[in-house]
């Protein structure tokens, strides 16, 4: 077993990062992820793994900084929380265009706007579904614990180069300032050079060598056939995406007859209120996305042949519940539940909302029980009249 | 044994240091933590408080409506908290500055005066650990080596000397702790 240690989730976020060979890490401070960025100045890596730690002029300038080392095939990372990631969306739509590896932390807040700096949910349309322009996907990965605030910055880097294509690690405040134990991996030594140009001499800019035509890194194209070609390449690949990297959790479902679906911090809540709703006798499970993108629409579909209602949870005024109902698409109802802006709801008042649901569906059930018990009597009484 | 305390006080009492100190001697002990602050714009002379859950099990919510044990440093914390503390729970306080002491009756309630004894040790930073100790001595959910373990791990090297100091307020603490009321 790996070094246990206490930490906060942002720090786990950074000391991951220095440990899985990360080449870069650009940021700007910002309420509740600056201690990601304050760690690793304290750490400072450089002089023992040669990793650049550099705080940025600003939010966009970080994110381009990611660009151009991702463009030489570098590891490169950077994180903020909602008002700064939105600042960093055209370079991110950028870094999908041009198909580079690129790690991005989101610790989201309250907004819209400046908003709070408490912990929040409502970035999740913004990362799964754009954010910025053009028709790209990020893969999103949702930890809902420290452990996984930091096995997630390997797991993201790893997507990230497999598909050329930039990765959002969906984080909350709620994780990025709690504390729990964290089982460290060893270090990893980051890529020398002439690695970096082995594993990626195919597409990086690192200098152009005699055996081959030179790389070309960018998002533009004057030309509408061979974008759209390019487009055409991008669906394929994120096809590919959701065909191999869907990652999705299930706890208590075998026998559950109503579901929550949540991720992030809200999982972690949805599963203290179905300990407390099955000491009540309740049938409850959770289906937990991992991962956003690819969305875990088809075990959701599966769940629906038996469960009897969802209700999705977010801190949000309900954002993925709309993927919920997509997936399963008008058979079972599907209610949003949610606290926002910095609010965090509570395990009994989720409890509460869960139940509301449950005697709404069971009030309708019962209706058309009466309904149909009603109908059969009077045809009876028909049948014996004549 | 799933343990569930707020610490609730002033910020620069100590209130998020001790929580962290318990955790990790709770970790010492291989069991399960979680340390989750209310963080805002808070600084010293404003409120803070932090939720420690320590549990043999994997713990699920880091926040909470109800709490087996609350510590309460301060009035405005004591107003808020005091009906958090689950029937049959524990309430721990330090009677200094508080205007309207605990009125519950069904659950345990225990003095702790950790700023008078902190002030007899002629060091008022050790407050926190004199309530660690009273609260240690109602819930000995870690014992001391933990603790010490926990300290060593979470005190730079530079400061390891006070780990004596640290042990001695939490003794002190353990020692002045007096059951006020118990629930009826």
């Amino acid at each position: 077993m790996g070094e246990l240690r206490l930490m906060k989730g942002n720090e786990a976020i950074a000391e991951a990062a220095i440990r899985c060979g990360c080449d870069a890490y650009f940021g700007y401070p910002i309420t509740p992820q600056s201690e990601i960025l304050e760690y690793l100045t304290l750490e400072n890596p450089e002089p023992k793994t040669g990793m650049v730690v550099l705080q940025a002029e600003s939010e966009i300038a970080a994110i381009n900084m990611v660009y151009g080392s991702s463009a030489c095939g570098k590891k490169a990372m950077t994180s903020s929380s909602s008002p700064g990631i939105s600042l960093k969306q055209e370079g991110i739509s950028y870094i999908a265009g041009a198909e580079l590896p690129a790690l991005i932390v989101n610790v989201v807040r309250g907004g819209p706007g400046l908003g709070t700096i408490q912990p929040s949910q409502s970035d999740y349309f913004q990362s799964v579904k754009g954010g910025g322009h053009g028709d790209y996907k990020l893969i999103v990965l949702a930890p809902n614990s420290v452990q996984e605030q930091y096995d997630f910055v390997a797991l993201g880097f790893e997507l990230a180069f497999k598909y050329r294509n930039p990765v959002l690690m969906l984080s909350d405040g709620a994780i990025g300032q709690m504390m729990e134990k964290v089982e460290l991996t060893d270090y990893i030594p980051r890529l020398t050079n002439e690695e970096v140009i082995k594993r990626t001499g195919s597409w990086a800019t690192h200098g152009k060598p005699e055996y081959r035509k030179h790389n070309i890194v960018t998002s533009l194209n004057l030309q509408p056939e061979p974008q759209e070609q390019h487009n055409h390449h991008l669906q394929a690949k994120y096809k590919e995406i959701e065909e191999n990297e869907l990652r999705y959790e299930k706890f208590q479902c075998e026998d559950a007859e109503y579901v929550f679906v949540a991720y992030g911090t809200s999982s972690r809540l949805c599963q203290k209120a179905i300990q407390l709703g099955r000491e009540k006798g309740l049938k409850l499970g959770i289906i937990r996305p991992i991962t956003l993108f690819p969305y875990p629409s088809k075990p959701i579909k599966k769940a629906a042949k038996k469960v009897k209602a969802f209700l999705s949870v977010e801190m949000s005024a309900g954002q993925m519940v709309e993927d919920v109902r997509l997936a399963v698409n008008g058979k079972r109802p599907v209610e949003h539940y949610g606290r926002y802006g910095g609010m965090i709801p509570m395990p009994d008042e989720i409890l509460e909302a869960m139940e509301e649901l449950i005697a709404k569906v069971e009030k309708k059930a019962q209706k058309k029980a009466e309904k149909k018990a009603k109908k059969k009597a009077e045809k009876k009484a028909k049948k014996e009249q004549k | 044994m799933t343990e569930e305390i707020i610490i609730a006080g002033f910020g620069g009492q100590g209130v998020l240091s001790m929580g962290k100190i318990l955790a990790y001697s709770g970790m010492m002990k291989d069991l399960e933590v979680s340390w989750m602050p209310a963080y805002g714009p808070e600084m010293r002379g404003g409120t803070a408080n932090v939720t420690v859950i320590v549990s043999q099990e994997r713990i699920n919510s880091p926040v909470l409506k109800m709490y087996d044990t609350a510590i309460i440093l301060n009035q405005q914390s004591m107003d808020k908290f005091q009906k958090s503390v689950k029937p049959g729970g524990i309430l721990i306080y330090d009677n200094n500055g508080i205007i309207h002491p605990p009125t519950r009756t069904d659950i345990d309630i225990y003095l702790i005066e950790a700023n008078k004894v902190a002030i007899q040790m002629k060091n008022t930073k050790v407050f926190n650990m004199v309530v660690l100790g009273a609260f240690l001595k109602v819930k000995p959910i870690v014992n001391l080596d933990d603790v010490d373990k926990g300290l060593k791990k979470s005190l730079p090297e530079r400061h390891h000397h006070l780990v004596a100091l640290n042990e001695e307020a939490i003794r002190a603490g353990m020692e002045a702790v007096k059951l006020q009321q118990k629930a009826q």
